[in-house]
């Protein structure tokens, strides 16, 4: 396929005004499905986790999940939106292998949740408020691998498995009305939605959120038109955008391809497009043809979701804060400068850093060490930060450092012990026999065998030449394999020359 | 009394009796029911599978009796099932080539509940494919032939289980009904049928047709034997959220309540104006007037009821019907059960799923998901679907104000007697009129019963009397239902049943010309 | 006579996945022109003010508790399967030639 022709970004904006929608995916993390009681969990051997419903076997019926109701309702508030009064499930009719039924019961005109607003706010401090259309529950589909074809991806595949242990996962739809007047800063944006979602669904308890693990799932809808214009232009779908990264990149791409094509004269396929994380481009999906009706109907098999008003208000008062106001509480409280939160929040690790401070730390050590050393870990991986070590094991960390009984530097390489999975800090100091040595004999024994070496050190030092003493450091540090307070040794080594 | 002829006459109350008392045992009431079958099944085509275990499982019972186990009323009485229920341990194809040797890895409910009541399943037994028809005719197995005359229809779309029954291969059986699947085929067999109120019974495991529609329930030859049934696959199913929560009475109570004399005193019966014969054939209405008669001698009132919604049931229906069922059969697409067809030189799944489903449904059952694909279409469903569902608000509004005034309803069960096996497969929209008295309870969802009322002067078959209830009031069915069964059989010295022809003949058998 | 189109019903066996032959299309879009005249009339009371009504008996609310119950084994859950590899389920390539 020939490469798209992209018009320089600046350019795309100035003839153009750029229309974003978001659909997130939300999953649930519930015990069970969203209408069978099969376990929900990630992982397992293929379709062990399913159930006749889950199949779609003939004469099976869906049952709904109360606690996902509980929670879509507790989503639901925390978007902002009003809790319908009476809501229904209905059947989505589409044939594909991964679809058990072949319909997908979701929810069409009588969603959970509907007009609410998301405050995000931007790196830079730009506060936007996102309209949301509506949050709605449905059910996963199965998973599906192709085989044959170079590249594993469907395009030139000879067959495909399927494996239906996700088919029934609990979701929730999150759409959002189009989004205008972004302009320049509709990328970051879409990357600061999403985002602003994890935090929202993580503070909640509702889902792990986790991205590169589906938890958390974004297509990103683009659409530009000429300024002043009012009809809509026609929008493309990007699916497979796996992390707030992708996001913002693959908005980017779609403005700059799409500014390209109707500046040539050409029109915009309204089409599903496929990001391609290696390449930094979209392609073509299918094309959405009119063969997508969808056929919607209440599902049969299903009875309305009232929720009682006492229901509502419970759940609206166990509500956490929102993160545009818990952000600006936590500065204050943490006392960091604006650069030292924002790369915080960039880094999308203020969860772990609550959490590290709840568990003990002080927000400056807990705030060095997620932006620190573990992002420079999790970086080299190609991973998320949370998920190389816990926020627990984190502050355990810290507070060995600040008693003394590790330096910094042995502190990483506990760290990288712990992140092998050889345990909890603690344990890994034991194992590695990393403490550092705090028995003053201990280190003046040390202190004399390097002074063995160097006779003439402590006569330089009585003459004043106090970094003279670095020698005697360096070796007895050496010698005790970095597991010593190289200030204490100097301390006792300046002692030792008064004596 | 252990002679095959004999046993196989019993009622399943009878036989329930000789074998509480140790007189017969269930080894010897399911070997004589298997002799039965293997005798006339031949010709019948009841079944589509004989169980192999039926005489290990009757075993199994005698000696839990013998051993002083105590038993539920039905316990070691054999049944035959719909093969549109699940079935763990013999297959269900719900009548397609598309289920052919389906053996589901779970049991329906009821089913279920049948295997903890300690009865025997024999076998199950043919329908129209889907459950979409009024005579079997549809089964993608051959028909079923009506006992009463084999080279009629037995009704549909639950015709095996009816003619089962009617020709004494089972005391029982299992049926579901969406439209009259139950009813009219009970109607035009000489036997009794009852589509419990929606929701009293459970629907997991039996194969979906139209969802909201879909009721299982009991068939036998007598009123108290289906309430004995009923009485066992009643109830709440968490696994069926349109399952109803209600504490049910005893059914066999009501029933026995009815047979105890004088049930019929001062009730009010409303005679449906629309549902009252217009077209219907003669003798069907000669015989449900002679009926009114009988019920008023008892001390019933008669009150005409009109329900100008019925003249669209029909219509509502066979909208409401494609729609859910297009949706609900789209899950026979080749990947996880059932056929697979791979189109000649190979293809996408797409291609396969297109190529399986047009070898694996029958003729009705993709009219049908056509029609109700374009119902629910885009542009279409405001016309179509949505208005059938104020239909539907119609129907049940006019069942609410016929029931202010009277307990029951009633009308003839099926609008003629079994017609010749062939005669009206050419002609959807005539198929369906068959269904004209039985669709209203479906669409509202209250429960209806049928009852042997005679038989046609003209052609010397079977006619059935339906009596319908209020939601929730099945008991009423069972009370009144065999109040005018034991009148009518008073009337005529003997059953109705007890007048089919003899089977075992060699005057009877199925005619090769005109059977499909 | 309804508008039913041969188009029409050539749609909605795309739609409806089944492999229509050219001789079942033509029988169809007469057969269904037919029914749907009949069930047209529908429309002619379902007027504005009558709700949809569809469940028969209403209900609501009904939920299951969050608890784990019974699950197939892998087994089980491929036995009616037209093919597998064991662990999961076989269907040929999802897209043709193109795309």
């Amino acid at each position: 396929m020939a490469k798209a022709d992209l018009m320089d970004y600046d350019e795309a904006l100035q003839r153009f005004e750029v229309v974003l929608g978001f659909e997130v995916h939300v999953e649930l993390a519930t015990k069970t499905k969203m209408f069978s009681d099969a376990p929900n969990f990630f992982g397992g051997a293929p379709n062990t986790n399913v159930t006749p419903v889950d199949l779609g076997l003939p004469g099976s019926l869906p049952v709904v999940n109360e606690q996902a109701v509980r929670y879509s309702i507790s989503l639901g508030l925390a978007l902002g939106c009003s809790i319908a009064e009476s809501s229904r499930f209905a059947r989505k009719n589409y044939f594909y292998p991964d679809n058990p039924k072949n319909y997908q019961v979701s929810q069409f005109d009588e969603p959970i949740a509907y007009e609410g607003e998301v405050e995000v706010e931007l790196p830079d401090g730009t506060v936007f408020r996102i309209p949301i259309e509506r949050a709605h529950m449905e059910e996963d589909a199965g998973k599906l691998t192709h085989v044959g074809g170079s590249t594993g991806r469907i395009q030139g595949a000879e067959y495909s498995l399927v494996d239906y242990n996700r088919a029934g996962i609990p979701l929730v739809e999150i759409v959002t009305k189009p989004i205008i007047g972004a302009g320049a800063l509709g990328p970051e944006l879409g990357a600061a939605y999403v985002s602003t979602i994890r935090d929202i669904v993580r503070s909640l308890g509702v889902s792990e959120a986790r991205m590169e693990r589906g938890n958390l799932r974004c297509d990103a809808n683009v659409s530009l038109r000429p300024h002043g214009q009012e009809k809509l232009g026609t929008r493309t779908e990007t699916k497979n955008v796996n992390s707030f990264r992708s996001v913002e990149r693959a908005v980017r791409y779609e403005i700059q391809r799409q500014a390209a094509i109707l500046a040539s004269g050409g029109t915009i396929t309204q089409e599903t497009r496929h990001w391609h994380e290696d390449t930094g481009r979209t392609s073509a999906g299918r094309p959405k043809s009119d063969a997508d009706d969808y056929r919607y109907f209440p599902e049969p098999d299903l009875l309305p979701v009232v929720p009682p008003r006492e229901l509502i208000e419970e759940l609206r008062l166990a509500l956490p804060e929102a993160p545009v106001a818990l952000r600006r509480r936590l500065k204050a409280e943490w006392g960091f400068a604006d650069l030292e939160f924002q790369d915080v929040v960039n880094s999308g690790m203020l969860t772990e850093l609550v959490e590290t401070v709840q568990a003990g730390a002080s927000p400056q050590a807990a705030r060095k060490w997620w932006t620190g050393e573990i992002a420079r870990l999790a970086n080299a991986r190609g991973v998320e930060p949370s998920t190389l070590v816990s926020p627990l094991h984190v502050s355990e960390l810290i507070a060995l450092v600040e008693s003394g009984d590790l330096t910094d530097r042995l502190a990483r390489q506990v760290l990288e012990g712990v992140v092998a999975g050889e345990g909890a800090p603690g344990e890994v100091v034991e194992k590695r026999g990393l403490k550092v040595v705090s028995d003053d004999g201990a280190l003046i024994a040390a202190i004399d065998e390097a002074l063995a070496g160097q006779p003439d050190v402590l006569a330089k030092i009585r003459d004043g030449k106090v970094q003279a003493a670095g020698a005697v450091i360096g070796a007895v540090m050496k010698a005790m394999k970095g597991q010593a307070d190289a200030a204490r040794v100097r301390e006792l080594v300046l002692e030792r020359a008064q004596a | 009394m252990t002679d095959t002829a004999s046993l196989i006459r019993l009622s399943a109350a009878d036989l329930s009796v000789k074998l509480g008392s140790g007189e017969v045992s269930s080894v010897e009431a399911t070997q004589a029911h298997l002799d039965r079958i293997a005798a006339v099944d031949g010709d019948v085509h009841a079944f589509l599978h004989v169980s192999d275990a039926a005489l290990a499982t009757a075993a199994d019972v005698d000696r839990r009796r013998a051993a002083g186990e105590p038993l539920g009323p039905l316990a070691g009485v054999p049944i035959a099932v719909k093969d549109v229920l699940c079935t763990i341990d013999m297959p269900s194809t719900s009548g397609s080539r598309i289920l052919e040797g389906w053996v589901p890895p779970y049991d329906a409910t009821v089913v279920k509940k049948l295997r903890a009541a300690d009865l025997v399943p024999l076998g199950k037994t043919n329908m129209d494919e889907f459950a979409m028809g009024s005579s079997t005719e549809f089964s993608a197995y051959g028909p079923t032939h009506n006992p009463w005359s084999l080279d009629r229809i037995p009704g549909g779309s639950g015709g095996g289980s009816a003619a089962a029954v009617a020709a004494f291969e089972a005391p029982l059986a299992l049926g579901s009904d969406t439209g009259g699947s139950i009813r009219q085929p009970g109607a035009v067999t000489g036997t009794v049928g009852v589509k419990p109120t929606y929701g009293s019974v459970s629907r997991y495991g039996a194969i979906a047709l139209a969802s909201s529609l879909d009721q299982v329930g009991p068939v036998s030859r007598t009123v108290l034997d289906s309430a004995l049934l009923h009485d066992v696959i009643k109830g709440h199913d968490p696994r069926d959220s349109t399952s109803l929560r209600d504490e049910w009475p005893s059914f066999t109570d009501a029933a026995r309540a009815g047979l105890a004399g004088g049930a019929l005193k001062g009730v009010r019966i409303g005679v449906v104006k629309e549902l009252n014969g217009e077209g219907f054939q003669g003798g069907v209405k000669t015989r449900f007037t002679e009926a009114l008669d009988l019920l008023t001698a008892a001390g019933a009132e008669i009150v005409e009821i009109s329900a100008p919604s019925f003249e669209y049931a029909i219509s509502a229906y066979y909208l409401i019907l494609p729609a859910e069922a297009s949706s609900n059969l789209a899950k026979f697409d080749s990947v996880r059960f059932g056929m697979r067809v791979v189109p000649e030189g190979g293809g996408t799944v797409e291609d396969v799923m297109a190529a399986t489903r047009e070898a694996g449904f029958g003729p009705e059952v993709k009219r049908r998901i056509i029609l109700g694909t374009y119902a629910l279409s885009a542009g279409y469903y405001d016309a179509y679907y949505g208005s059938a569902q104020k239909v539907r608000t119609l129907v049940q509004r006019d069942f609410a104000k016929a029931f202010a005034e009277v307990d029951v309803l009633v009308s003839p069960s099926a609008p003629t007697t079994a017609f010749p096996l062939g005669s009206k497969i050419d002609d959807p929209l005539a198929m369906y009129l068959n269904d004209i008295t039985t669709i209203p309870a479906n669409l509202a969802g209250i429960p209806g019963i049928t009852i042997p009322m005679g038989l046609a002067a003209e052609d010397g078959l079977p006619v059935g009397l339906q009596f319908m209830a209020p939601a929730r009031e099945d008991a009423r069915l069972y009370t009144y239902g065999a109040a005018l069964e034991q009148l009518l059989e008073q009337s005529w010295g003997r059953t109705l049943i007890s007048q089919a022809p003899d089977l075992s003949s060699t005057e009877q058998h199925a005619a090769t010309e005109g059977v499909i | 006579m309804s508008d039913i189109t041969r188009e029409q019903v050539e749609h909605l066996a795309g739609l409806a996945r089944i492999a229509l032959t050219a001789d079942e299309i033509d029988t169809m879009t007469r057969e269904l022109g037919q029914i749907v005249d009949n069930v047209a009339k529908v429309a002619e009371v379902a007027t504005d003010d009558v709700p949809a009504t569809s469940h028969p008996i209403p209900l609501e609310n009904v939920f299951r508790p969050d608890v784990v119950g019974e699950t197939l084994t892998a087994e089980q859950a491929l036995s009616g399967a037209p093919d597998h590899d064991g662990s999961r389920f076989r269907v040929s390539a999802i897209l043709g030639e193109e795309q």
